[in-house]
């Protein structure tokens, strides 16, 4: 599995029969208890961690929520406030799960941002990010299907507004996008069969999310952790072994979000939520402004920027394909851009334009909006397609520290005492 | 950590200028030009909880002015008596359930045919109208919208320019305040207006500044404070009825209705953010004290 080898001697009689039998206990040991991490690592490389705990609230969650959910057009909402109100501690839990899904999509922003400061893409992590993306996608998939199972207006007419991006494929094949379309509804509207398909998908879904998540964690065990150096570990003293020192640092960044998560769990359920959702479907009655939930902001303003509807929907479809390329688009000497004086403003600016799309998102689609949305529309793709590739030839990297030893230490350190002191993890 | 604290010290700075600023002027309704005020409700912010005698008098608007065109099918009489709520007696909600006057149907019966039986604790607070169709038969085509939800269904829309729209946003977040739905019922309630001339009113509508497209089919049912809350008691010592405190009450009421765990949760919150807290603080200071020989 790894480069790493495990010294995992099991003690009990039982642990031995084991391990000759099903080597599972060496497998985790030395992959989870054993396992090289950098020792420069900052609070950023928490939000790894941080992400296996949300997915994991989000299917305990989920699957208790099933249990007294109903996917029909007829009862889903009811079944919702029913949850709410009757079961016991069903606010709690419904509102961690609707909940649950923001902050999964929270920390999941900041570990891409974390990633793409810090080149963590780059060779040999090429695979590794792809996987990450293939998993982005898949939160998203689950997290728009997720959305419409309460049933309420905002529900129902985002799934219709969004499913019907899929015919502007008419404008390329006449009928092949009204047949799509038709397809994901399972009839001639938005309906009740639409609902079904939605919630088998969507307990369906995580646990696609599950196995890329293995393989992406199995990636990462391959060719080991970036690190704010972005320097390959090549000595003992620039690593720890990643149980109790990386596990230590894992939680106090996952105790430090929950806070956050409990935060609008317990005084603020509704306030990332929008509250059309609080009145049932109704295909009749449009709302006044249609919005996606606030993490797909950003795609909606891309969508809405370009004028025709087709070019919105691969522009916005376009904003995540490109993320697969970056592993090539980078031509940077260097992977981290704290050494990277030119690079680190256009990364900076572009956490901006992402801000900014997602602000403009929730505006209605009228001047100025739009063309401060094309404008950061152009700057989103501008920094992948453009800028990634100029600014890595043209620019001159600052001087690297010799290694992640000497990033923590400084300079002309590691070959004494941060040595001796990894070597012999217990001496203080 | 020090850096930590200074920045955390600066956003808090941020909150609390973005809490001194007033913003009766950016909180509209959806589609409207008109200000709904931003209110103090006990049940807003992070220490927030019902006031049980407030919630009292809310559903004595309820009963005797809007009961008459709304339902309020997704709460049960025994929620009347339940902890968090009103906390009426249970005796006088079974004596007001059986003498609810939209009975429930029930059956089939023997015979095969289904009947109307008074209301019990265990059933909803039925509006007058069986559905959809005959309310707008009776209401001259205009639908009254059951109230179980109402408060959480409805919202204010924060229409500040960035960057005084996300400060006000911070502000909410920090002081813990989502109670923009009690603030568009209340709005609604007690903003009825004399026409303006140049307004082109649609026969048997009312102009309203809150309400989108400012003309609602609902009269000013609380105009006046129609409701008398000393009315049969001796040593009433609460506040006067009056069209502000009829539609206070009643919007508070229906906060409740919408969320009628908001007192437990808010406590049990509490409890788990100061755990999360110390536990935070905990772990910190053990990793330091094991990663110490690392720096």
């Amino acid at each position: 599995m790894s480069s790493h080898e495990s010294n995992y001697q099991p003690t009990s009689r039982f642990g031995k029969w084991l391990e000759e039998r099903l080597p599972v206990g060496g497998l985790m040991y030395g992959q989870f208890i054993e396992f090289p991490t950098p020792r420069n690592l900052n609070y950023w490389w928490t939000f790894g961690g941080i992400l296996m705990l949300c997915l994991a609230a989000q299917l305990v969650t989920g699957i208790v929520l099933a249990m007294h959910y109903q996917a029909s057009a007829a009862e889903a909402f009811n079944s919702v406030d029913h949850i709410r109100r009757n079961v016991n501690y069903g606010y709690m839990i419904q509102a961690m799960h609707a909940v649950g899904a923001s902050m999964f999509f929270v920390a999941v922003y900041t570990h891409i941002f974390r990633g793409l400061y810090y080149g963590s893409y780059k060779a040999p992590r090429e695979i590794l990010w792809i996987l990450g993306v293939f998993i982005f996608l898949a939160m998203m998939a689950t997290a728009f299907m997720g959305y419409a199972l309460p049933w309420g207006q905002m529900s129902f007419w985002g799934v219709t507004v969004i499913t019907n991006l899929f015919s502007s494929l008419d404008s390329i094949i006449p009928g092949v996008g009204t047949a799509v379309v038709e397809w994901l509804w399972g009839g001639y509207s938005v309906s009740g069969t639409t609902l079904n398909r939605f919630f088998s998908l969507h307990y369906l879904l995580p646990f696609v999310i599950v196995g890329l998540v293995a393989l992406h964690v199995w990636a990462l065990h391959v060719v080991g952790q970036n690190n704010p150096a972005g320097l390959d570990i090549k000595t003992k003293s620039d690593s720890v072994p990643m149980y109790p020192y990386a596990v230590a640092k894992d939680v106090v960044g996952m105790f430090a979000f929950l806070i956050l998560f409990a935060w609008f769990v317990f005084f603020m359920p509704d306030y990332l939520g929008h509250s059309d959702n609080f009145t049932e479907a109704n295909p009749m009655v449009t709302p006044p402004h249609i919005v996606p939930e606030w993490y797909f902001l950003p795609f909606y303003a891309i969508l809405r920027a370009i004028p025709s509807k087709l070019g919105g929907v691969v522009a916005m479809f376009g904003s995540i394909v490109v993320l697969l390329f970056v592993p090539w688009l980078d031509t940077a000497r260097v992977r981290s851009a704290k050494y990277r004086p030119i690079f680190k403003w256009f990364f900076w600016l572009f956490v901006f334009t992402c801000l900014a799309l997602g602000y403009l998102g929730a505006l209605p689609a009228e001047e100025p909006y739009v063309t401060y949305a094309q404008i950061f529309t152009t700057y989103y793709f501008a920094f992948f397609l453009i800028i990634m590739p100029i600014v890595g030839i043209i620019e001159t990297p600052k001087k690297l520290p010799g290694s992640i030893t000497e990033d923590v230490l400084g300079p002309g350190a590691g070959k004494g005492a941060g040595a001796a002191v990894a070597a012999s993890p217990e001496a203080r | 950590m020090i850096k930590t604290l200074t920045k955390s010290l600066g956003l808090a700075a941020v909150a609390a200028m973005a809490c001194g600023l007033t913003n009766s002027s950016v909180h509209a309704a959806e589609g409207g030009t008109h200000h709904i005020e931003h209110q103090n409700w006990s049940y807003g912010g992070l220490l927030g909880h019902y006031d049980k005698d407030q919630l009292q008098r809310g559903f004595r608007v309820y009963k005797d002015v809007c009961s008459a065109c709304h339902g309020l099918k997704r709460v049960y009489f025994r929620n009347l008596v339940e902890p968090g709520g009103p906390e009426f007696p249970e005796e006088s909600v079974k004596a007001l359930a059986a003498e609810w006057p939209n009975q429930i149907t029930d059956g089939p019966n023997d015979e095969g045919a289904m009947f109307q039986r008074p209301a019990r604790l265990s059933d909803p607070i039925l509006g007058p109208y069986k559905n959809d169709n005959e309310a707008r038969a009776a209401q001259n085509g205009a639908l009254p919208p059951d109230l179980s939800l109402i408060t959480r269904a409805r919202n204010t829309h924060n229409e500040a320019r960035w960057p005084l729209h996300t400060l006000l946003m911070a502000r909410d977040v920090f002081t813990g305040y989502q109670e923009g739905g009690s603030n568009y019922v209340y709005g609604l309630l007690v903003g009825y207006h004399d026409t303006p001339p140049d307004f082109a009113l649609a026969d048997g509508m009312n102009y309203n500044t809150v309400f989108p497209g400012n003309q609602i089919a609902m009269p000013n049912v609380l105009d006046g404070g129609p409701v008398d809350y000393a009315d049969g008691q001796e040593n009433y010592n609460g506040p006067a009825a009056s069209h502000e405190q009829n539609a206070r009450d009643v919007t508070a009421f229906l906060a409740w209705a919408s969320d009628p765990s908001l007192n437990e949760r808010k406590q049990i919150g509490w409890v788990v953010i100061l755990y999360l807290v110390l536990t935070t603080m905990l772990l910190y200071f053990g990793k330091r004290r094991l990663w110490a020989k690392f720096h």
